[in-house]
């Protein structure tokens, strides 16, 4: 037999510096966090989050050393049935979960909780990448589509069942994964679309405006294209199919979607709305970061976030803290930190000689790039505020090992990628 | 197949990225709007209001002082809802006045939801016992300490003046920049003329706080406060006894008392009648009181002593006569026979020297002296003769301080006037006047003006033999100080101080045996004055004036007393003044029967 732990000489080591860095960063941050210069305070603390995640930091690197110690063909063998337990796991949330702050997305093991749906991901990971991985899996068949859409949306069902929708529209990520493993870029382009004319509806007040608007560009279409039956007919479908989405997004908007989602949209799409109430986090977050100037206001100098002005700051507006006592620099260095990861994961995916550990590792990166754009995306009112951890920094120890579990048994995989027969 | 996807999802990563940075660079370098909002957030600025100097009297008795005040503020970002009910009750506001309150705050330019702002002022002390208990149930509103002004004697009024918040106009003239709304600032008599003296430096402590408002310590460990700076206290040269006695003397009169220490110029007292308490515009009822005071008919805001401007009669022969010695149109021994033919007189008298013709105030004496003084000759046309007299006539009586502003340390001052060959030419529209038109002036009628302030410095001067000290209420700024640099400079009149001996044996005569005989003398005491009466208008009586300085020889008090339809000056102005020098030099009076002649008599 092999001896599983000692691929020491293979592991990426660029990558495992690269996370050693951003969790030291992120735990330094959660502490300026937490500090309080009139307070006696110990760093090690059990009772600060620092302290906390210091223990959820060293749990990670028993869970990195499993990972490594397991036979590498254990994730895709048993890719379903981790996938399963997940989520069983999920379903006995609504049960015997227990409510944190208006999600109930809980499990409680004594003192600690855990967030089944943060391990969702990387279980939707290893199965989707599994089906992709399969022989004879075509992208471009509806029966495969079909089946990886189900493998994401069950989770994601369940997932918003807890009301968590923020961790729920992660599974949207898979998508560049698909787009990577041969979907047509027609259906990515017809999601951004559908994104954009969602937004419109939003800003429009009277969608028989914007339907009107449609109907007019098309008709120009029509009259400056061939005239033909067939295309005329083509683009009348295209036009009435634009249409219906518009008015079945605006009736989700208005009777389907959680109110305080609505607003948070509203919010999204005018930044003046309602600054000192639903618009309270992204105001603060960005009176935080912006005063931080160009080098910052120096570590656990912060007063902003230091005063608890930005709501949940330890959990998804960390990069607030990082922003106002650290700067643009702060900013710089923490981002270019991201893009090298993700970058890094790319490279990797693609030196893999088999399609389960490419597809693999690119869910990996899109996960990553999803909680690192939407995270950092709302903090400076670039996007809606939902609720997902920044990667690494975010106080919290299921998120960590969920992020750290997904790194690692890439990198395991990484390891021993000379050992699999190319399937590519 | 899927060629170029990584490097298009690479693309997207980076670009994700990029515009990140390119949006942090905009907010936290470029954009510094949210560094502002940041302090404002979670840096309270604390004003910290110095103490205004006190004000004592020449006793160091204390007659302005400063008493607990507690302002309402509310910071609009921290306001939860709360119940206004209650809190109507525990401000003692109505319904109304709260939300116009609140509408009016929010209409102020300056206004911002992140910083304290005046909601409420003047909540009275015993207000705030109450409140205390009840503020933590309406979080973002603060009380902020300062101090109101109080006075301890019912009196000076005028001459104190009075403290209020500053005036959107005087805010919008202040380029000093010291000012905001809702401070206060002298606004007349010694508060403010004192004021920059008076007012200190406010001080600033920044401190933290956190969302909820709760205090985190001072910033940057206090690197930018500033502590405040009480502002100077100044002693006044005024005797607040006598200031009260005069107003008690002046009660239901109208007129003024000036008091002066001829050998610093210090005030002694400086009565306005009728006057008001000072107290009353001070603290939450100022406006409602000011409203009162001020359509008051009787004036009690104007303030008399600097103010009103008089013709000064009879007292103007005094300097009648110094002219005219300087002059060398006369000498002492000069007798002129009282002719009554062209200006009336009054009494015995029928061929006086100059001492017997100031003690018995003979008019024809002046008119022939003012004669010689203005036609001596130097032209052979009497008319281009009398503008030459006239013009150094004028020369003369503007030294003793006449026709100007003295320049004493209020505001308000009235110059008077002493009239010009100019002043005639605008007056006549040509120059076509000679002495023949003028004479009312020798005995301080026709166009003569002065105040009653002038009339003191007058005495003074005679007290001094010639010279005086610029009239002045603060004696010294600060413990050990001294008065502004204007007080302690002497000045002297065109008149050699040989002559001053004349009057000086004059106005004794005319309390010993002249017109002031009966209620100007004290027997412990050489006392020296001058009646004067001068005309007013029928039906109304002739205005009551007199002027005095005792003792004769180092004087310590000179006084003009003028009393408003009171008579002659022997009477009304002559008790008065008398009767404050003897509460000066004495420290009481023995003297009812004056006293209550004074305070019972109508003078009708």
């Amino acid at each position: 037999m092999r001896n599983e732990a000692d691929i020491s000489g293979k592991l990426d080591w660029v990558t495992v510096l690269l996370y050693i860095l951003l969790v030291s960063l992120g735990w330094i941050n959660i502490y300026a966090v937490v500090y309080d210069a009139n307070a006696v305070q110990n760093i090690w603390d059990l009772s600060l989050n620092s302290g906390r995640q210091l223990l959820f930091i060293a749990a990670s690197f028993i869970i990195i050393l499993a990972i490594i110690i397991v036979d590498m063909r254990f994730y895709e063998t048993f890719a379903y049935l981790i996938y399963g337990a997940v989520l069983f796991m999920l379903l006995l949330v609504p049960v015997i979960g227990k409510e944190v702050g208006g999600n109930k997305s809980w499990i409680g093991f004594g003192a600690f909780s855990l967030q089944p749906s943060e391990f969702a991901k990387f279980a939707t990971a290893l199965v989707i990448a599994k089906i992709i991985g399969s022989v004879g899996f075509k992208m471009d068949n509806l029966r495969s589509q079909a089946t990886l859409l189900a493998l994401i949306v069950v989770p994601m069902a369940l997932i918003l069942l807890q009301k968590d929708f923020g961790t729920a529209i992660v599974f949207a990520s898979f998508l560049l994964v698909f787009y990577r493993e041969g979907m047509s870029p027609f259906l990515l382009i017809v999601g951004v679309s559908m994104a954009f004319i969602a937004i419109l509806t939003l800003i429009v007040e009277n969608q028989w405006y914007l339907n009107g608007a449609i109907v007019l560009v098309f008709a120009i279409i029509v009259f400056f294209g061939k005239r033909t039956v067939k295309r005329i007919l083509t683009l009348s479908a295209g036009a009435l199919i634009i249409i219906l989405t518009i008015q079945s997004f605006d009736y989700v908007i208005n009777n389907v979607l959680p109110v305080r989602h609505k607003k948070r949209l509203e919010a999204l799409v005018n930044p003046n709305f309602d600054p000192m109430g639903i618009n309270w986090n992204v105001t603060q977050s960005k009176i935080a970061i912006g005063s931080g100037g160009f080098m910052g206001k120096g570590f656990l100098k912060g007063t902003q976030t230091k005063f608890d002005f930005v709501p949940e700051q330890s959990t998804d507006f960390i990069f607030c803290t990082i922003g106002e006592e650290h700067g643009w620099f702060g900013s710089l260095t923490v981002i270019t930190l991201f893009m090298t990861l993700l970058m890094r994961v790319i490279f990797i995916a693609e030196r893999q000689k088999n399609r389960f550990a490419r597809a693999y590792g690119y869910s990996v990166a899109s996960i990553f790039f999803f909680h690192f754009a939407v995270n950092i995306g709302m903090t400076i009112g670039l996007f809606p505020v939902i609720g997902i951890p920044l990667p690494f920094f975010s106080y919290g120890g299921s998120s960590l090992w969920s992020f750290t579990i997904l790194l690692f048994i890439l990198l395991k995989l990484d390891a021993h990628r000379s050992q699999v027969l190319q399937r590519i | 197949m899927n060629q170029g996807r990584k490097e298009i999802l690479q693309f997207v990563f980076l670009l994700v990225g990029v515009i990140f940075l390119i949006k942090l660079f905009f907010i936290q370098v470029l954009d510094n709007r949210y560094a502002e909002l940041a302090d404002g957030n979670a840096i309270l600025r604390q004003v910290e209001y110095p103490s205004r100097g006190l004000i004592y009297d020449r006793n160091q008795k204390l007659i302005a002082f400063n008493s607990p005040e507690y302002d309402l503020e509310v910071i609009m970002k921290d306001v939860k809802r709360f119940d206004s009910e209650k809190f109507c009750a525990v401000f003692e506001i109505s319904q109304e006045e709260l939300r116009k309150r609140f509408k009016e705050m929010k209409a102020r330019k300056e206004y911002s939801p992140y910083k304290p702002t005046l909601f409420m002022n003047q909540l009275s002390s015993i207000d705030f016992a109450k409140v205390q208990d009840y503020l933590d149930e309406f979080p973002g509103f603060y009380v902020q300490a300062r101090t109101t002004r109080s006075y301890g004697a019912p009196s000076l009024a005028n001459a104190l003046g009075y403290v209020s918040e500053i005036s959107k106009d005087n805010l919008a003239r202040d380029e000093s920049k010291i000012y905001k709304q809702g401070d206060y600032v002298g606004q007349s008599g010694i508060e403010a003329f004192y004021e920059e003296q008076l007012r200190g430096k406010r001080g600033v402590r920044f401190k933290l706080r956190n969302v909820k408002g709760i205090e985190k310590g001072s910033f940057k460990s206090g690197e930018y406060d500033t502590l405040s700076v009480p502002g100077q206290n100044l002693i006044t040269g005024i005797d607040i006894d006598l200031q009260q006695y005069g107003e008690y003397l002046m009660n239901g009169k109208a007129g003024s008392i000036v008091a002066i220490e001829p050998s610093s110029g210090e005030i002694l007292s400086l009565v306005s009648g009728p006057s008001y308490d000072p107290n009353l515009l001070t603290g939450r009822n100022y406006s409602s009181n000011f409203k009162l005071i001020s359509n008051d008919t009787l004036k009690p805001l104007f303030n008399r002593p600097l103010m009103a401007q008089y013709r000064p009669g009879s007292i103007f022969k005094i300097a009648q006569a110094m002219t005219a010695l300087q002059e060398k149109v006369i000498t002492p021994d000069t007798r002129i026979r009282c002719d009554r033919s062209i200006i009336n007189c009054h009494g015995a008298h029928t061929n006086e020297d100059l001492r017997g013709a100031i003690a018995n105030s003979c008019n024809p004496y002046f008119h022939n002296v003012l004669r010689r003084m203005l036609n001596q000759g130097v032209v052979d046309d009497p008319f281009g003769d009398t503008r030459v007299g006239l013009a150094e006539w004028n020369k003369h009586i503007m030294s003793f301080g006449f026709g100007k502003k003295l320049g004493i340390d209020l505001p308000n001052e009235k110059e008077g006037l002493v009239p010009t060959p100019e002043y005639y030419d605008r007056a006549y529209r040509s120059q076509a006047w000679k002495f023949s038109n003028i004479y009312s002036l020798a005995i301080g009628e026709g166009e003569n003006l002065v105040v009653p302030i002038q009339m003191a410095n007058f005495a003074a001067i005679i007290a001094n033999r010639g010279h005086y000290y610029t009239p002045h209420l603060v004696k010294a700024i600060g413990e050990n100080g001294k008065p502004l640099p204007q007080y302690r400079e002497r000045h002297y009149t065109t008149i050699d101080s040989s002559y001053f001996i004349v009057a000086v044996d004059a106005m004794q005569k005319v309390v010993e045996e002249g017109t002031g005989q009966y209620r100007a003398r004290l027997a412990d005491v050489i006392v020296c004055g001058k009646t004067g009466t001068v005309q007013n208008a029928p039906p109304l009586f002739d205005h009551s004036v007199f002027i005095a300085f005792a003792p004769r020889d180092n004087p310590t008090i000179a006084i003009s007393v003028y009393v408003e339809d009171a008579g002659q000056g022997a009477r009304a102005a002559a008790s008065i003044a008398s009767l404050m020098i003897e509460k000066y030099l004495f420290g009481q009076t023995k003297r009812p029967h004056i006293e209550q002649y004074v305070l019972n008599n109508k003078f009708e």
